[in-house]
């Protein structure tokens, strides 16, 4: 996968301070911001083909007229929806996201594995590394991402 | 003001409230903010209707961001080494979450110090919603 760009925005740390509750002021900083530990979760917005939102040229499957316009079949039940869950998350910090500055994103396909659910139906995990480096091309964040997608109807 | 390693012991604790009676608006400000549209966390119909769920529930992250909070209130913001965790059971509107750091070692590395911590965030039943771990360096 190509290297993403992520420019650390000053608005973008504070919406995201503030969504977490977190009003800190060394995350609102007019100079010399930096960003809470799980900022670079937010890279998202500056994903071309992030599925975690709609597209203009593609099917969204929220609700309008009807609650989904997904096809009932398939994955549409229970915790992930079909999208999947985010089983778990670990972020090594070499140093503070700072405001202002512009990180390239790497990502490193990781391992797999399988578990029965506790329901019944096969848990599937899937491990995603994220490097996060800055302009001098010093790792920053390195993000480990565990998902998991059932086979059925999950309890979580 | 960051922890020096003088003053903590290992077994020490901080604990928080991290949100008290969690609002539907903040679960769709932490997806405005992160990027995560998924309509299970931020569509009321396609939650309960379509997927079968008793409503829309928060992301995991925003768990852990709220739970970061505490960690970063306690160690500093630009302290923390390593922060992760799992997603042990979801967390909906309404739900109010705890949080609690647990001082695990006290060590030094290259003449400096760090803290290793359990984190354990727990809802208002005593259910644990995220169980992780971080590291902070700390002052001497």
């Amino acid at each position: 996968m190509a290297a993403e760009r992520f420019p650390i925005e000053q608005g973008h740390v504070m919406m995201f301070a503030r969504a977490i509750g977190d009003y800190n002021p060394v995350y609102f900083a007019e100079e010399g911001a930096i960003a809470p530990p799980t900022f670079v979760i937010a890279d998202m917005h500056f994903d071309p083909e992030s599925g975690l939102r709609p597209h203009p040229d593609r099917q969204w499957h929220g609700s309008g007229k009807e609650p989904t316009s997904r096809p009932p079949e398939g994955s549409g039940g229970g915790g992930g929806g079909g999208m999947g869950l985010h089983a778990e998350e670990t972020f090594e910090i070499r140093r503070p996201v700072r405001v202002g500055e512009v990180l390239t994103k790497t990502t490193l396909p990781g391992e797999t594995w399988e578990r029965e659910g506790r329901r019944g139906g096969k848990l599937h995990f899937s491990e995603t590394l994220h490097e996060y480096r800055d302009e001098s091309g010093e790792l920053v964040v390195i993000a480990r991402m565990v998902g998991v997608r059932t086979e059925r109807n999950p309890d979580a | 003001m960051p922890l020096s390693a003088s003053k903590i012991a290992v077994g020490d604790t901080h604990e928080s409230i991290i949100v008290e009676d969690l609002k539907r608006t903040q679960i769709v400000q932490y997806a405005g903010a992160s990027g995560d549209f998924n309509p299970l966390h931020t569509d009321e119909p396609f939650a309960t209707i379509a997927a079968g769920n008793p409503s829309t529930f928060a992301h995991g992250m925003l768990t852990m961001g709220m739970t970061g909070k505490m960690l970063t209130d306690w160690v500093g913001a630009d302290r923390v080494t390593l922060y992760g965790g799992r997603f042990t059971a979801q967390v909906w509107p309404g739900d109010t979450l705890s949080a609690v750091a647990t001082v695990e070692a006290i060590r030094e590395e290259n003449g400096e110090h760090f803290v290793d911590l359990t984190i354990s965030t727990t809802n208002q039943d005593g259910r644990e919603v995220f169980a992780g771990r971080a590291s902070a360096r700390i002052d001497a």
